[in-house]
């Protein structure tokens, strides 16, 4: 098949960006969206020219370090799926496929598209933990977790740090990361005790990366490579409330 | 030279306890005067960095990913084994210890196997306590599932995204530490070259992927934890970004190589479906738990799957090794795999392939009760492949995964530079010459969070007087003058052939040559054209864009360079073998069944290999395998 690319082209940081075009055909309808990348990226070499950088590492979906917005759409047309996941044929012959970085204030762009997700590290630094240290743990059995609420635990858990959510964000908000975290480690026993400071320390990192505030439109949920739920934010701010109310950090 | 494994005295289940008893303390007023580098963010670098803070050491922890939290052990999807019996079927630490070592094919030291088991019990007691959300059962104790190789189920959980949750536990204990200002993070930072002063190992040169600058970071002792080199063959399970360097750039610096020659191919991953591919996508072992592998009794089968009778399927697995069946170890399901494409059997568009059916599981437990157990893995496989496998069977392919081989340690974890550590994959320890499932989370779990605290601390305890390490010397000047010459080299070359040519014509020439299968007159073969191809690298390959710049092509070609170096003593070390021994599989050593044939009388050591720098070739050291609790014996899964 052949597709016609207008691809987010930037040197830098400070640089100003602009989209080119860019033209290919023959492609297998079986390749992923990042092997076009890399098809792309070998003609250009072959030409003398410098490759569009992107992110990318596991290629099956869990690493979370690719992600672009597709045609508008935080990595690509297809619901809860990862860049590196998202097929050719998910594409008719001869589209043009408008590629561009994730955008937020707390993402700025480094190269072409790639992103700086760094707020999100530090995010987690600031309470998204249990605080044990290593070597002193109890037997794991002697605190049962019902069956239910380590799947439900699990679900919160599974976020895998891409940054959709932000970039899908009209308010480019963290509120969906962060609460995931925090939702993850409050219904468990072992991260009860840390709750209160957990979600308060958790809330003033994202305003202090500059985070938007949650703006309510369920795009998060939506575009999530694995199908975060937006109660994760409900979850939170009755985590923050409640910190709040009893007044406990 | 004379390897020392430095293995403690004492009957096997006490040579832990002996060790840690003698180790040498650090007093905790003297940490914060020690300096520790851990190179690479994975299960055994996070839990080692996260460990060594909490004790007061300064860390400087090195990844080449964007976050630490996505390394590769992210990826590792089935489980984590621990000989916990909590399912009371017999499972104990011996029966553990006796499970690896001859998984291993006795290929690897008692005494690091029988520890790896011990120090189970405890890495699933730590990883619950961080928030680890495994498997549970209804009443609310953990869950366990059965793995290949074994005969007990001692495989923790969860779902099928396990490395995920034991690496994000790790990470966050990491990154408790990186808010605490114990450990300081360096992302996007790659290391290029090891610095060894007075025979120690002193710091290293990394060059910062963001910016292109060459730094230098100097320390008491550098720990190596940036997994392996499987990517070597392009088309792997591993993440893009895997790579050898670290370790290869150490080993020219005096660090020994190790079995270099065992990877693992792994039996469950997707096939090949074209020529632009860039890997090909594991399908977790746990799917043989309740899926049946099969090939068309009839060559060259064009029927769909579903259209083909019971009568007409050979359940090949079921049928050569009946006591295992489809929970064979992984190089035997690889290569009765690769017997049956290679007969004319295998299916799919390329013929590449063997099916892995869930019919009869999903007529017996129901289709929920499967969704629920592997639900993430039929979605995966339905985005990659467009095939809905609730109503048809998987295809799959063994694939290059895990290298059992890397840097030479001791009982410690220290490799033959004093001061320099290899922990996980990055060693070759523990897995002898095949990988059990479910063992690689375990063994770079318990390097870095219970055997490399106490072993790393008995060496430091002898550097609290040393000062702070300068690294204003000339052998930090000499290295990081060999890396910026070594980048400009490869700017300067300005040939017409990418990065990615070379890096999947050497792949395609260790599969066919030093694959699945070796034999001596395609090893010399594969030695000779490796040869060519590097030179011909270093005459053709273009690399656009600058040195000093965020250049991703050049960060490929650094990695390339030392492929073409550790696929020749791959092929090497497997020529200096002969026999067949786990994921090594010579074959003029074979039964007439087409089984391995080990030789124990004159190869049970372990190689490791010395960098010459010369045209001769490595030097090859061995250090004897002696085993007292148990005695090899001819390996039967049948």
């Amino acid at each position: 098949m052949d597709l016609h690319l207008k691809i987010w082209r930037q040197k830098d940081r400070k640089g100003e960006g602009k989209l080119v075009d860019y033209d290919l055909k023959g492609l297998n309808s079986h390749m992923s969206f990042l092997e076009m990348l890399d098809t792309l990226n070998e003609k250009l070499i072959t030409e003398g020219d410098e490759p569009v950088e992107f992110d990318h590492d596991c290629r099956e979906g869990i690493c979370g370090q690719c992600g672009m917005m597709i045609n508008g759409i935080a990595h690509g047309p297809l619901k809860h799926t990862t860049t590196c996941q998202l097929h050719l044929r998910s594409f008719k012959d001869g589209e043009t496929i408008l590629i561009e970085p994730f955008r937020a204030e707390a993402f700025p762009v480094k190269k072409d598209l790639k992103v700086d997700r760094s707020a999100f590290d530090r995010i987690i630094s600031s309470g998204g933990f249990v605080s044990v240290n290593t070597g002193q743990a109890p037997d794991a059995t002697a605190i049962p977790i019902t069956h239910q609420t380590a799947e439900e635990a699990f679900d919160s858990a599974a976020c895998i740090g891409c940054g959709a959510c932000v970039a899908t964000c009209k308010n480019g908000s963290a509120a969906l990361f962060t609460s995931a975290k925090i939702t993850h480690m409050a219904i468990l026993p072992q991260g009860k005790e840390e709750r209160s400071k957990r979600v308060m320390d958790m809330v003033a990192q994202m305003d202090t990366e500059l985070f938007g505030h949650c703006s309510n439109t369920e795009a998060c949920e939506v575009e999530c490579p694995q199908g975060i739920s937006v109660l994760n934010i409900a979850r939170m701010n009755f985590e923050y409330n409640r910190a709040l109310f009893f007044n406990k950090k | 030279m004379i390897l020392n494994s430095k293995i403690p005295q004492g009957p096997l289940e006490h040579k832990w306890a002996y060790y840690k008893k003698k180790a040498k303390l650090v007093n905790p007023a003297n940490r914060k005067k020690l300096d520790v580098i851990v190179v690479g963010t994975g299960l055994a670098g996070s839990s080692i960095a996260a460990s060594l803070g909490e004790m007061g050491y300064n860390v400087k922890s090195f990844c080449f990913q964007d976050s630490p939290r996505r390394a590769h052990s992210v990826a590792a999807q089935g489980g984590v084994n621990a000989a916990k019996n909590y399912k009371n079927d017999g499972d104990s630490v011996y029966r553990m210890f006796v499970d690896t070592l001859k998984g291993g094919d006795f290929r690897a030291r008692e005494a690091n196997v029988y520890r790896m088991a011990e120090c189970s019990l405890n890495l699933i007691d730590q990883s619950v306590a961080q928030g680890v959300p495994f498997g549970r059962e209804y009443g609310g104790y953990l869950n366990n599932r059965s793995f290949g190789g074994v005969q007990v189920s001692r495989t923790f959980y969860a779902r099928g995204q396990t490395g995920q949750q034991l690496l994000l536990g790790a990470y966050q204990a990491l990154m408790r530490q990186v808010g605490k200002g114990s450990v300081q993070l360096f992302s996007r930072h790659e290391m290029l070259d090891l610095v060894v002063i007075d025979g120690k190992a002193r710091g290293i040169i990394v060059r910062n992927l963001d910016t292109g600058e060459i730094e230098r970071h100097a320390a008491h002792a550098v720990v190596l934890a940036t997994g392996g080199y499987g990517k070597i063959y392009y088309l792997s399970t591993l993440a893009m970004g895997c790579n050898g360097s670290a370790i290869w750039r150490a080993h020219k610096k005096g660090a020994l190589m190790a079995s270099p020659s065992w990877i693992q191919v792994h039996p469950t991953s997707l096939p090949q479906s074209g020529d632009y591919q860039s890997k090909l996508t594991l399908m977790s072992e746990s799917l043989r738990n309740d899926g049946r592998i099969w090939v068309p009794l009839q060559q060259n089968e064009n029927r769909a799957p579903n259209d083909i009778p019971e009568n007409e399927r050979d359940y090949y697995l079921e049928r050569r090794y009946p006591a295992f069946g489809n929970l064979a170890p992984r190089d035997i399901s690889s290569r009765a795999a690769k017997e049956r494409i290679d007969a004319g059997f295998g299916i799919g568009p390329l013929k590449n392939a063997v099916y892995l059916d869930f019919s009869k599981a999903i007529k017996e437990q129901g289709k929920d009760k499967i969704k629920e157990k592997y639900g993430n893995l039929f979605d995966m496989y339905l985005k990659i492949t467009g095939y809905d496998a609730y109503n048809e069977p998987m295809m799959i392919s063994p694939s290059a995964h895990f290298s059992m081989g890397g840097l030479w340690v001791d009982y410690e974890l220290m490799t033959t530079v004093p001061g320099l550590f290899a922990l996980g994959e990055a060693n070759f320890a523990d897995h002898g010459a095949n990988r059990l499932g479910a063992n690689s989370l375990l063994q770079a779990s318990v390097d870095g969070y219970f055997i490399a605290p106490y072993t790393i601390a008995n060496y430091l305890a002898d550097e609290i007087h040393t000062g702070k390490i300068s690294s204003d010397t000339p052998e930090f000047e000499q290295a990081e003058n060999t890396v910026k010459n070594q980048i400009q080299d490869l700017i300067n070359i300005k040939g017409t052939k990418t990065v990615d040519h070379f890096h999947k014509t050497l792949g395609k020439l260790l599969y066919d040559y030093c694959g699945l299968a070796r034999n001596e007159e395609g090893l010399k073969y594969a030695i000779q054209e490796i040869r060519k191809l590097k030179q011909e690298f270093y005459k053709d390959v273009r690399i656009s864009g600058q040195g000093d710049k965020m250049n991703t092509e050049l960060e490929k070609a650094g990695r390339v360079a030392d492929y073409f170096e550790i696929g020749e003593l791959m092929c090497y070390d497997a020529l200096t073998r002969n026999e067949s021994c786990g994921a090594h599989f010579r074959e003029e050593f074979q039964t007439p069944d087409g089984e391995a044939m080990r030789n124990d009388e004159d190869y049970q050591f372990i190689s490791a290999w010395a960098w010459t720098g010369k045209n001769g070739g490595p030097e090859l050291i061995k250090e004897p395998l002696i085993f007292e609790e148990i005695q090899p014996t001819v390996r039967s899964y049948k």
